[in-house]
């Protein structure tokens, strides 16, 4: 036999780290194991090759502990050199980054000027409330419009569709989530923004002039650019993760609940709302956030679409050009580097420490969400809600 | 609330009522409801399908209105060209992530999963992992920049845009990797003890072996996240006509994204249709990486000792519910 037959050193074999299962429970050592062990230590592994054995389990635990750490280490990293970054700026912009709507480098021909102790071009200000509107609106749009149609196209999926069409739809879900965002963008330029815009936006923007529908009156541009493109663009690329963790949730929602519901003599309807969404609730919510997470710090796609990137339009309707934290680093950190001070880039470390701000946010409260709904049971009956 | 005990309150009555007369009659205001709720329904299968449609069709018609097979081979010049250079840097780039991240998240998998104690260490490095996984990409794509690119004189190179792109597909690697091995039964390790296995000689030829499938899917997801990122690339990696060196250091590298984002609104028509094919290679890409993840799902799936009612055919899984329904 070619493996070893026999622990390193006496001891029961990995006490050290109980065997687990995927629970985490841990399996006792009874006192017989240890007996069955100590009669085998009898044919002998020379020492040396127990000291290797040693060895490659230490070698095994630190090299393996090393690498789980380096995720902490790069979010740790990652905040601090935010922050350091921005500290200049946010002394010099001061909480009129987050209220102001100007953005501008200054002049580049003037000499650089200090103030407070922070070296700024003349004229230079930073203000990045056109930004965190356009993130916040463009996202609102985005999971107004994903999250009913995942959790209908997952109730198809589950109640209506044989397996092998929920397969196919299980494909378009992973092909939806794993289109690079660039090609989406793409798509939504030069295929889908002028679709809406020829024969959708038209009938749009002549709702009547009532509250809520009265949002979608306005001028569009002829190309479809603008905030409701790139929330309809951004819909699409967050319906996968719904869905998918919607589909999977309702399947775990035992036969029996939905029979009992239709022996009460509840429409599918009623069942759903009553009964399914009750085991359900907390899972889609938390998929949601995560999405909304996602759509907030979209980048590419709407750099393309949101017809504002690299400037600082606040959408005048709708339909308005804007762009979004995240375009606008990715625009313009190229031009930011003619800024001798510096200001400009570091103005941009404030603006992703926003993000990154927003987005933890979000994504914390997303996995408190789903942890709660897991806790316990694989999933709570009775406490959904 | 109120309304739903209401309605309950009446399909009970109605079934009481009807019990010899077949189904209950339901209210026309609950049919209505009923039928707005599976329009709505369908309409968003229809939409999950169609965009997903419409976008394959959207990319390949502007693609395939003027394909060049040479751009497969051709360099790109700025204006126009191929994207043979983009193809080889978007190649080079996957294996550096595939042996980077899949070096570093495999480890950490199987750090939380099989060699640490459980405890709030464990709890706490995941959750790290966790909030990573969802850092804006263009954050990466900045502190990359200001960290490597500036910071260290790296300029714009292959290993900055390695670091960070493998960094931003760590946390999926290290999940799906922690996931299989908690999926292998218990079982086979405690097999593996009773016959006096080290932990490390067990990890390597039991665990290890029939965790396989569960981590390359997992890598195989991060390297079609991998595919599709350019946030944290354009200023990492830069861009350049060349083909990519060997130089780790101070040498731009070209990729597919990069061609497909700068190229689309250039003035020259050859650079659009750069854009237009560097979109439907980036897809097709996408798609086998996709495809190879469902194979080998297949493949293992068959030899798996917890085949339960989620895998098999239809008429399998209508066969395994009728014998489980006639069990009860």
């Amino acid at each position: 036999m070619a493996f070893p037959t026999e622990p390193a050193d006496g001891e029961v074999t990995g006490a050290d780290t109980p065997p687990r299962s995927s629970s985490g429970a841990a399996t006792p050592h009874t006192a017989g194991v240890g007996a069955g062990v100590v009669l085998i230590r009898h044919d002998g592994v020379s020492p040396r090759r127990a000291q290797m054995r040693r060895l490659a389990t230490r070698l095994l635990d630190g090299g393996t502990g090393l690498t789980a750490v380096i995720p902490f280490l790069g979010l740790a990293a990652m905040v601090v050199v935010l922050i350091v970054e921005a500290i200049p700026a946010i002394r010099f912009n001061g909480w009129g980054f987050l209220t102001s709507s100007t953005w501008s480098v200054g002049s580049l021909y003037g000499n650089a000027v200090k103030t407070g102790g922070v070296t700024h071009l003349a004229g230079a200000h930073y203000g990045a409330w056109p930004l965190i509107a356009g993130t916040l609106e463009s996202s609102a749009i985005a999971i107004v419009v994903a999250l009913p149609l995942a959790v209908g196209a997952a109730v198809i999926v589950v109640e209506k569709l044989p397996r092998a069409f929920g397969g196919v739809v299980g494909l378009c879900l992973e092909l939806l989530a794993g289109v690079p965002s660039v090609v989406i963008g793409l798509f939504g330029i030069f295929t889908f923004g002028p679709w809406l815009a020829k024969h959708i936006y038209p009938t749009l923007s002549h709702m009547p002039n009532v509250p809520v529908l009265n949002v979608f009156r306005g001028n569009f541009n002829s190309n479809g650019e603008g905030l409701l493109t790139a929330g309809l663009v951004l819909a699409a690329m967050i319906i996968p993760i719904i869905a998918a963790t919607t589909r999977d949730l309702l399947r775990q929602v035992p036969e029996t609940t939905k029979e009992g519901a239709q022996a009460l003599g509840m429409t599918h309807a009623e069942a759903f709302f009553n009964v399914q969404s009750r085991w359900v609730r907390t899972g889609v919510v938390g998929a949601a956030v995560l999405g909304l997470g996602r759509a907030l710090g979209e980048t590419i796609a709407v750099a393309i679409i949101a017809g504002g990137a690299g400037q600082s339009y606040l959408a005048g309707n709708i339909y308005g050009a804007m762009s979004t934290i995240a375009a606008n680093i990715v625009s313009l950190l190229d031009s930011a580097q003619t800024d001798p001070t510096g200001l400009a880039v570091k103005s941009l470390a404030e603006a992703a420490l926003v993000l990154l701000v927003i987005t933890l946010l979000v994504n914390i409260a997303a996995r408190v969400i789903v942890r709660r709904s897991s806790r316990g049971a694989a999933l709570p009956v009775g406490a959904g809600f | 609330m109120a309304g739903a005990t209401a309605s309950l309150a009446g399909a009970t009555a109605s079934l009481a009522g009807s019990a010899r007369r077949g189904p209950p009659a339901i209210s026309w205001r609950r049919r209505i409801v009923d039928n707005a709720w599976w329009g709505l329904c369908w309409v968003g299968l229809l939409a999950v399908v169609g965009v997903v449609v419409w976008i394959l069709a959207g990319v390949a018609s502007r693609a395939f209105s003027d394909w060049k097979w040479s751009v497969l081979w051709t360099q790109s010049t700025g204006t126009g060209g191929g994207l043979a250079n983009t193809i080889a840097g978007t190649f080079v780039i996957l294996v550096g992530v595939a042996i980077l991240a899949g070096a570093v998240g495999i480890g950490a998998g199987v750090y939380l999963a099989e060699t640490a104690r459980p405890g709030p260490v464990t709890t706490f490095l995941r959750s790290a992992s966790e909030v990573l996984s969802g850092v804006p990409s263009i954050v990466f794509g900045y502190v990359g920049y200001i960290t490597l690119v500036i910071g260290l004189h790296w300029g714009y190179s292959l290993l900055a845009a390695l670091i960070v792109l493998s960094l931003l597909v760590v946390p999926y690697v290290a999940k799906a990797t922690e996931l299989s091995l908690g999926q292998v039964p218990l079982a086979y390790r405690e097999g593996g003890e009773a016959l006096g296995m080290t932990k490390t000689y067990r990890l390597r030829r039991v665990v290890m072996p029939s965790a396989i499938p569960g981590i390359a899917t997992g890598l195989i997801v991060a390297l079609a996240i991998s595919v599709g990122e350019t946030a944290p690339l354009i200023y990492t990696a830069s861009f350049t006509n060349a083909y990519p060196s060997i130089h780790l250091l101070h040498q731009p590298v070209s990729y597919l994204t990069y061609a497909a984002y700068t190229f689309f609104d250039e003035p020259s028509r050859a650079a659009q249709q750069l854009s237009a094919d560097a979109a439907l290679l980036l897809v097709a890409l996408v798609l086998i990486l996709i495809v190879l993840a469902r194979v080998i799902v297949r493949l293992t799936q068959k030899y798996s000792p917890e085949r339960g009612a989620g895998s098999g055919s239809f008429s399998e899984r209508r066969a395994a519910r009728r014998a489980q329904a006639g069990a009860d």
